[in-house]
């Protein structure tokens, strides 16, 4: 009994800070998945949404909230949060849907609007709170993705070079991707001249936030083949579990890790058991992998995602990105859509515009971006709060 | 110093000797530690248990990663002026089997740091009010 659904739309809005309603980056998003799919928006049943909680209440309820804008139909409507992994969980609950037999056709749609400048925390004195602790105490977003990236250059031996170049070769396929917001070309040079922030983290080696929207057509196969689409791009697996006690990798917002102190208790890095369940539930391995698209939210978080995909062993990416192995062209090229690099953040619209970017490469419509012969795609994505997720598409 | 009181930064988390600790608390029915305190539930999916005791944690480890933060943070956190950037340690204690974030102390920069580089805690300003002077943890390395 197979599990799949397909993908019968993509679409996005532009990533940028337009400073827009985020509802007009979905509607837009939508309106091209939906006439990519060649399906009217009467024939959607299901609005699956990724919310987004910097937009007030019509973005606690992305999914209704959509669902108005394009006109009510009577479609039944969901809302997901899961921090980063929003969008995946908007399009597993979609998928649940529809293999349940509920729903043919499903729109699954995310998208924000980001304020300028540091996410701070509500005031006053809330000890409580690990989001206002980590503040008050001095240490902020970047501070974590710099942990991680000292520590591979401490036990790995990756260098200030190798996180650069991870930034050239993500903008130089950016800069071909009218999607993108940055499309500038960078050099070493410029990373190396842009301003520390946490060391060894340049400016240009941390994504900002942006305003975007993703959304995507998904139908049962028997939907799909009936209107002529039975060899559309399918979603082989979603995994979106949590973490395993005890995380031993100190995660935003926390002051400290689990404590691996008890009998019969190891600890678990988090990010690497994210891509586990998909594997298992494609029942394929990393082997068969075309090309990914990771959660870059750091140059050298690229590096991480790689070898928790089991594209590398662990301490090897660089090694593969110094052989242009994951470059275009490569042998396993990672984030050809020019990754959060060139996009910048869009929290419940990102996890889905991975899932975009597979389905136009596995349609191969990607243009120069294109990476030939590509059947099987992985997304990978981690946010706060024991979210996380990793989606295959295959062909 | 100005002579104002010394107070923490946030009240119980650390003792205020020379020789500082921080206090967490540990669960009695399987012994994992928590930090900050946890007084209502195991964490642990093995471990049903609602009691905790209050314990002093290992006052020095080993450092697992390690940064700086060059621009100044939002509120709440309070900069001095001008801004000083100052370094990150992320530390693992060995008995506790756990990673605790803090500062580094003043003076010292990432060049001064390495991974697995042994580290103790220290009691440092964090900032000074009208009444008072707050303090907070931060790491060191150990003296030998």
């Amino acid at each position: 009994m197979s599990n799949e659904i397909a993908i019968l739309g993509a679409g996005m809005h532009p990533w940028g800070k337009w400073g827009h309603n985020f509802v007009e980056y979905g509607v837009a998003a939508a309106r091209e998945a939906m006439a990519d799919a060649g399906i009217p928006w009467k024939d959607v049943t299901f609005v699956s949404g990724g919310a987004t909680i910097r937009c007030g209440y019509p973005g606690f309820v992305a999914g209704s909230t959509f669902a108005q804008a394009l006109g009510w139909q009577g479609a039944e409507v969901n809302t997901s949060y899961a921090a980063c992994a929003s969008g995946s969980q908007a399009l597993a609950a979609a998928r649940n849907k529809i293999l349940s037999g509920e729903c043919e056709v499903a729109l699954v749609v995310g998208a924000d609007t980001t304020p300028k400048g540091f996410l701070a925390p509500a005031g006053g004195y809330r000890p409580e709170d690990p989001d206002w602790v980590r503040f008050y105490l001095g240490i902020t977003n970047p501070t974590y993705f710099a942990l991680y990236a000292r520590r591979r250059m401490d036990v790995y031996g990756d260098t200030l070079d190798d996180f650069a170049a991870v930034k050239v070769k993500n903008s130089l396929v950016g800069s071909k991707n009218p999607r993108a917001r940055y499309r500038k070309c960078f050099t070493a040079e410029d990373v190396a001249a842009s301003a520390m922030v946490a060391d060894p983290l340049r400016l240009m080696d941390i994504c900002a936030t942006s305003d975007g929207g993703a959304a995507l057509i998904v139908s049962s196969l028997e939907y799909a083949r009936k209107m002529g689409k039975g060899d559309a791009p399918r979603v082989a697996a979603i995994s979106t579990v949590t973490p395993t006690f005890a995380s031993s990798v100190v995660e935003m917002p926390d002051i400290a890790t689990d404590s691996a102190a008890a009998a019969g208790v190891d600890a678990h890095a988090y990010r690497s058991t994210i891509p586990l369940k998909a594997y298992e539930e494609a029942g394929i391995g990393p082997q068969d992998i075309d090309l990914a698209e990771v959660y870059d939210l750091s140059t050298a978080l690229e590096l991480d995602w790689i070898e928790d995909l089991q594209l590398a062993p662990r301490g090897e990416a660089a090694a593969l990105l110094r052989a242009g192995d994951t470059a275009l062209g490569g042998k396993i090229p990672v984030n050809v859509s020019g990754g959060l690099a060139c996009f910048g953040e869009a929290v419940p619209a990102q996890a889905l515009s991975q899932v975009c970017e597979l389905t136009w490469q596995l349609r191969e419509q990607a243009g120069d971006r294109q990476v030939q012969g590509a059947k099987v795609g992985i997304t990978a994505n981690q946010g706060l709060f024991g979210h996380g997720s990793s989606v295959i598409i295959k062909k | 110093m100005s002579g104002k009181p010394l107070v923490p930064a946030i009240e119980g988390w650390h003792t205020m000797e020379a020789k500082p600790h921080l206090i967490g608390t540990q669960c009695e029915g399987c012994g994992t530690f928590f930090f900050p305190k946890q007084n209502h539930f195991c964490k642990n999916p093995d471990c049903e248990s609602t009691d905790f005791r209050e314990v002093e944690l290992s006052r020095t480890g080993h450092i697992w990663s390690y940064t700086n933060a060059c621009y100044k943070p939002p509120a709440p956190f309070v900069a001095k002026e001008p801004f000083e950037p100052y370094a990150i340690a992320a530390v693992q204690l060995e008995n506790e089997k756990m990673v605790v974030l803090g500062q580094v102390a003043e003076g010292l920069s990432v060049a001064d740091l390495k991974v697995g580089m042994p580290m103790e805690l220290v009691l440092e300003e964090l900032h000074e009010t009208d009444e008072d002077v707050k303090v907070t943890w931060k790491w060191q390395p150990l003296a030998s």
